[in-house]
């Protein structure tokens, strides 16, 4: 009976061997770094990141940011305004938070006064300040990608954001590309 | 290494870490070690407990070789080698 349609053990080996090849460029693809989805806007969950985001990047580990829905208001500058707004824009800008001091806590944060209370433990028992952490963030270079959609959605605009070296608008699909190349990956 | 030996180890560089917390020392670490010479000894000096725990995790991922630490009156120093 004719064999023709059945593989040779060549041609195994050289199908093994491609496929090595493919897992090992698989493996290698897995770069050092830290891809966090950072969708809160509290205070403390803005914290969190920036702490883990400074920690890796002091470990060499590159740290790419995308900041999405809530967190926007953290990235605020309040000194700043942008033209051109609707009635509903203008709402939101209203309501949200101005810049990621002027954040709430999760939990207890009673008012304002937890905000207080928490930044004056941290000055307390020498916790960088969160102008601090953005700071040194900057500095070493993290990168920190603002979510298109949703500053449309609030009617946020580029200009309105902070003074921050490595700044810039993408979509949904820079985050899901950047993290699948990343050895970690977070959502906050 | 013995504490004996690591108070008499010969120290290139002393970071003095002890006016922040986590994650000060780490990064105080990272900015001072490029100064330091391969084969040199740092001493990382910290009042965070965190730090004792994070600095031989920071040696390990860069390849640097973490020598001990030595308890002090309210803080204590960490040695590493880097390689």
């Amino acid at each position: 009976m004719s064999t023709s349609s059945e593989p040779t053990a060549a041609q195994l080996i050289e199908q093994i061997e491609a496929l090595q090849k493919r897992v090992d460029q698989l493996e290698n693809n897995r770069k050092d770094q830290l891809s966090i989805a950072v969708v809160s806007g509290d205070l403390d969950k803005i914290m969190a990141a920036m702490v883990i985001s400074i920690a890796a990047a002091a470990m060499d580990t590159q740290v790419k940011l995308f900041f999405s829905f809530w967190s926007l208001s953290a990235l605020r500058d309040a000194r700043k305004k942008a033209e051109g707004k609707d009635f509903i824009s203008k709402m939101f800008g209203f309501m949200l938070p101005r810049g990621y001091n002027k954040l709430k806590l999760s939990n207890m944060n009673m008012a304002g006064m937890g905000p207080v209370m928490i930044k004056y433990l941290m000055k307390k028992q020498n916790v960088m300040s969160i102008d601090q952490m953005f700071k040194e963030a900057g500095e070493l270079g993290i990168e920190i990608t603002v979510c298109e959609m949703s500053a449309g959605l609030m009617g946020f605009k580029k200009e309105e954001f902070i003074d921050y070296p490595d700044l810039r608008m993408a979509g949904a699909a820079t985050f899901v590309a950047e993290a699948g190349e990343s050895s970690i990956q977070l959502f906050i | 290494m013995t504490q004996e030996e690591l108070k008499a180890v010969a120290v290139a560089k002393s970071v003095d870490a002890r006016g922040t917390a986590c994650p000060g020392p780490l990064l105080e670490a990272k900015k001072a070690i490029g100064g330091v010479a391969a084969g040199d000894v740092m001493e990382v000096l910290s009042a965070d407990e965190g730090t004792k725990v994070d600095i031989p995790k920071w040696c390990t991922k860069q390849g640097h070789e973490f020598l001990g630490t030595v308890e002090e009156n309210g803080y204590f120093k960490i040695y590493l080698r880097k390689k």
